[in-house]
């Protein structure tokens, strides 16, 4: 069973139909002991990192997450649960979970294209992504494949190799990231068309292992 | 680097889609739900339903629609029309729609594009603006004015104006469409559309009047527009999606070629 944490941070039915489509039978939830005994988490969000920070630690769901990454239990963030699980957010001034070393930093205003526009913030859109270290929840993946970003901070692990894969926007910014067991996302595989789907196909059958 | 979007728009009523859409293949032309599921595998990169069902009482049935999309497709899709509270948005963002767009509700009552933003985020919200062209004026500036009930009735709102509010209100997105330009298939609208676009910070998506591939290249490089919306020039299949992405890739346009 796939547990999909549920922390009122939004887009979980949308995480819930891409796994179902996949066949995977998944549960949301918040219920700790339901997370903890998951053979594996998919970790999303929507929103702001101090408002899912307080949710998480008035739950309690921040240590669980905390144990199971201990445990060795592959867990999948994705956007906002991709950058909580650093140590600090400049969103909100936050401090996250912590599993990862490193910070989330928020895009600066002034980024400009080649062109020279001007680069909106919200990062939205389809944007590709760059492997840096293979890793096997990206196995298929090619330079063509493109992703639905949505998002204002980017995850910035302090070590070189905790970055799985790249994406540029204006700056060259970490859009996958892995410590061990866990695998962290900036864009939104649910709503990525085929190449999401493969790469949410791709953890469902990762073992959590992964040479680093 | 972020690719352009191209975005089919259906319009639905009572749950069908409407316009005489004809299709070749094995569609059924009035299903919302196998029209998305069509182009989803064509290449768009996000859809939009805009609901024109007239009476209220029967919103729920677009609500069912959102709900079968959301489990045939896997991009973003938003859903525009009748929405006129968070409780409206609600209700559409739960049946598994990505974004919500506001259009003559938020002119009404501007405020709701802050409280959904503050519900649901900034990136949910998307102001829908209807606008005419106009002459320039102390009130009206850009010489663009915002027009509600498909045209019919001025605001006294100037286009770029209300744009920048919208933007600090906490809208996510702007969907701009020209009533002059809107059926038309001569061209969108080329002169508010990258002005528009490079006074506010949000994504500006271009609606109206797309005819040619020509057309869509000409308002995402010249028009700076981060998005096409396209109606007519897909549902009579004068061109696919695939093909318009092909003859952009070619032109040097960032598209998502793979899917």
């Amino acid at each position: 069973m796939i547990a999909v944490v549920d922390y009122k941070a939004g887009n979980l039915k949308s995480v819930e139909r891409a796994l179902r489509k996949l066949g995977v039978s998944c549960r949301v939830t918040q219920d700790k002991r339901e997370i903890l005994e998951a053979d594996r988490i998919v970790f999303p969000g929507v929103g702001a990192a101090g408002a899912a920070m307080k949710d998480l630690s008035g739950t309690g769901v921040d240590n669980v997450l905390r144990e199971s990454f201990r445990s060795g239990t592959p867990i999948l963030g994705i956007c906002l649960g991709a950058q909580v699980v650093l140590d600090w957010s400049e969103e909100n001034r936050t401090p996250c979970l912590g599993l990862i070393p490193g910070k989330v930093m928020g895009f600066p205003g002034s980024l400009t294209s080649q062109a020279g526009g001007l680069l909106k913030i919200p990062h939205m859109g389809w944007n590709g992504i760059t492997v840096k270290n293979p890793h096997p929840v990206l196995e298929g993946i090619t330079p063509a494949d493109e992703f639905f970003f949505v998002h204002s901070y980017y995850p910035a692990p302090e070590e070189e190799k905790r970055v799985v894969a790249v994406t540029e926007y204006g700056l060259t910014f970490p859009s996958v990231i892995g410590l061990r067991n866990l695998i962290a996302m900036q864009f939104h595989p649910e709503k990525s068309g085929r190449a999401g789907l493969r790469v949410l196909k791709n953890f469902c059958t990762w073992d959590g292992h992964h040479a680093e | 680097m972020l690719s352009k979007r191209i975005i089919p728009c259906l319009d639905v009523r009572d749950g069908k889609t409407t316009k005489g859409i004809k299709f070749k293949e094995n569609v059924d032309i009035g299903d919302p739900v196998e029209m998305a599921r069509f182009y989803y595998e064509e290449g768009a990169d996000e859809i939009v339903f805009y609901d024109i069902t007239a009476s209220s009482d029967r919103r729920d049935i677009m609500i069912d629609v959102v709900r079968r999309v959301a489990e045939e497709i896997f991009i973003p899709f938003s859903v525009g029309g009748g929405i006129r509270t968070t409780d409206d948005m609600r209700a559409v963002l739960l049946a598994g729609a990505e974004k919500i767009s506001v259009n003559s509700a938020a002119v009404l009552n501007p405020a709701i594009i802050a409280e959904g933003a503050r519900a649901f985020g900034s990136q949910c919200i998307v102001l829908g603006m209807d606008v005419k062209q106009v002459k320039a004026s102390s009130k009206i500036p850009s010489g663009y004015e915002v027009v509600i009930d498909g045209g019919r009735t001025y605001t006294g709102m100037d286009a770029l104006a209300w744009a920048r509010r919208a933007e600090n209100l906490g809208a996510g997105e702007i969907c701009l469409n020209s009533i002059d330009a809107d059926g038309t298939q001569e061209g969108y609208e080329m002169t508010i559309t990258p002005l528009m676009s490079g006074s506010v910070g949000i994504p500006v998506i271009a609606s109206g009047g797309a005819g040619t591939i020509n057309h869509i290249h000409d308002v995402l490089t010249k028009g700076r527009a981060d998005a096409a919306l396209v109606a007519s020039i897909v549902h009579y299949e004068t061109y696919s999606i695939r093909q318009i992405k092909e003859e952009l890739n070619r032109r040097g346009v960032k598209v998502r070629m793979k899917w």
